[in-house]
């Protein structure tokens, strides 16, 4: 006979909460830019096919930290869920919010109800004609729901990085400049004129950059706005051997 | 108790199961009321006449150096009725292919919908965009689909074009409404003006024209089918409406802007006025 101990809920709530979290400091950070020409979405990543950053529907992107077979299959479910929407009303109605909230409840049930939380956070984003009409949400393990302005960075040193962004990054910035920022964060020096001399240097290949196109139909004839940098483009945008 | 890792029922085959790339079997399997014409099948057999509901008419389809081109004219009929002036046929299925449709143009329309979708969500779930083949397998798989509806007289009958990255040249295909999927060579053409088109196109048509010839081509030979079949609309120069024209290079696909189709159709209308044909 095995005996079942007494764990108070808050006891098995804590402890669920730091096995998630744990789990996710473990990664490298993901971070996500609103500027001037739409949002960035930057990411290290060696791979190059196992992505950190998707493409859920025309305006809308996702950014995850964690596990990846468990932000994967988020992200498959939020395509399936952005499509079967769009298709069935129209692709306008399809918001952010909408698919935020039910990320937001299918974490929420997994961390109370399943055995294991999911060990992944969640960026969703939506690019507005406008830097004031974008969207970005942080959606934690827990289910909990955050409405950020400007950027989010998530997983690894969350909070220093996005202490060092607050410093460098403005709203009024083109991708280059954005990407160029994010990069210097993540490779841990200052942006700028004088960066740390310990910081580490990310090539290209290491970092995996998409976009979501402030008015994708004017330039480039496509109402998807989303597009992944080629590491040529990135190599041209960080100015890779030319300092 | 566990099964073999590969086995039917074993934790493998489950998620393989559920995790598909295709959006039309996760609509079959989640919300089969949103597929085209599922909510109204009619049941006993009833035909559907003719007249009753919109038809799309013609589409013609060939190769060009380097590509394919699609063009569809813009008309759809109810029996002796002119149901639309301004319908377009002719849509981008995705980067690289493009489709046009006869037949109910109300199932048609969805259809396309459909299969738009279906190649954008598989591209989003796998990464990587579906072979020109895969493509064209899949919407014979949506045809077949509507077998049902097409017995009843709600026939659709779609064109398929699109450029294979892998063998860098234009591909067209066409199809039956039991999904049969043939793949054609040089032109085709379908819809109710479809012989009249063919038999421009037999004689206009040359290998290796440019994107300015095939698209004088493509615009005559509606002209003639317009000319000969009353369900086929020509270019409305008194409405300036124009045939919807695309055309699909290793560059993507590309609708030709109104005003090169204007240019081409007015000048298809002058040299047949100075020619005074009577038939």
């Amino acid at each position: 006979m095995t005996q079942q101990f007494y764990v108070s809920p808050e006891q098995l709530m804590k402890d669920r909460a730091d096995f998630a979290r744990k789990g996710i400091a473990r990664g490298r950070s993901v971070m996500v830019l609103s500027c001037r020409e739409g949002i960035a979405l930057v990411a290290e990543n060696p791979s190059v096919s196992l992505h950190k950053v998707g493409e859920i529907y025309d305006r809308i992107a996702f950014a995850a930290v964690g596990k990846y077979n468990e932000f994967e299959s988020l992200r498959q479910a939020g395509v399936r869920y952005a499509d079967v929407r769009g298709y069935s009303y129209n692709r306008g109605d399809v918001t952010a919010r909408g698919l935020a909230s039910v990320y937001a409840q299918s974490l929420g049930a997994v961390f109370t109800a399943d055995t294991k939380p999911f060990e992944v956070e969640l960026a969703v984003a939506e690019v507005g004609t406008t830097p004031a009409q974008d969207h970005l949400y942080r959606l934690t393990f827990d289910g909990s729901i955050a409405d950020e302005k400007g950027f989010v960075v998530m997983g690894g040193q969350a909070d220093s990085l996005s202490e060092s962004l607050r410093g460098s990054w403005q709203e009024s910035m083109d991708f280059p400049e954005v990407i160029r920022t994010a990069v210097a964060a993540l490779s841990g020096g200052g942006a700028g004129e004088n960066p740390d001399p310990g910081a580490r240097r990310l090539s290209p290949d290491l970092l995996e950059i998409a976009v979501l196109d402030r008015d994708p139909l004017s330039s480039r004839g496509n109402r998807r706005a989303f597009r992944r940098l080629p590491a040529a483009e990135v190599a041209a945008v960080l100015g890779t051997g030319e300092d | 108790m566990t099964m073999p890792a590969g086995g039917p029922g074993s934790v493998f085959s489950q998620i393989a199961h559920s995790a598909t790339a295709s959006f039309s079997e996760y609509l079959a399997r989640t919300a089969p009321e949103l597929l085209p014409g599922a909510r109204g099948a009619v049941s006993g057999g009833v035909q559907v006449p003719a007249g009753a509901v919109p038809h799309a008419t013609t589409i013609v389809a060939m190769t060009f150096a380097g590509g394919v081109l699609m063009a569809g004219d813009r008309r759809a009929t109810m029996g002796n009725v002119i149901a639309s002036r301004h319908i377009e046929k002719v849509f981008p299925a995705d980067q690289y292919s493009v489709l046009g449709i006869a037949g109910t143009a109300g199932i048609a329309l969805d259809v396309t919908r459909l299969f738009q979708v279906e190649l954008e969500h598989y591209e989003k779930i796998e990464g990587t965009l579906l072979s020109l083949e895969g493509k064209a397998n899949r919407l014979g798989a949506m045809i077949q689909g509507n077998l049902g509806l097409a017995m009843q007289g709600l026939a659709v009958v779609p064109l398929f074009a699109g450029y294979d990255t892998d063998r860098r040249e234009g591909r067209l295909f066409s199809y039956d409404i039991t999904g049969g999927r043939y793949e054609e060579q040089e032109h085709h053409s379908v819809g109710s003006g479809s012989v009249f088109a063919r038999g421009s196109l037999k004689k206009l048509w040359k290998p290796n024209l440019d994107e300015a010839a095939v698209v004088r081509v493509a615009v005559e030979a509606l002209y003639d089918a317009a000319d000969d079949d009353s369900a086929t609309g020509g270019p409305d120069a008194v409405r300036q409406v124009w045939p919807v024209v695309y055309t699909v290079n290793a560059a993507g696909a590309r609708r030709i802007p109104e005003a090169e189709l204007a240019a081409t159709s007015e000048a298809v209308i002058a040299s047949r006025t100075i020619a005074g044909r009577e038939a």
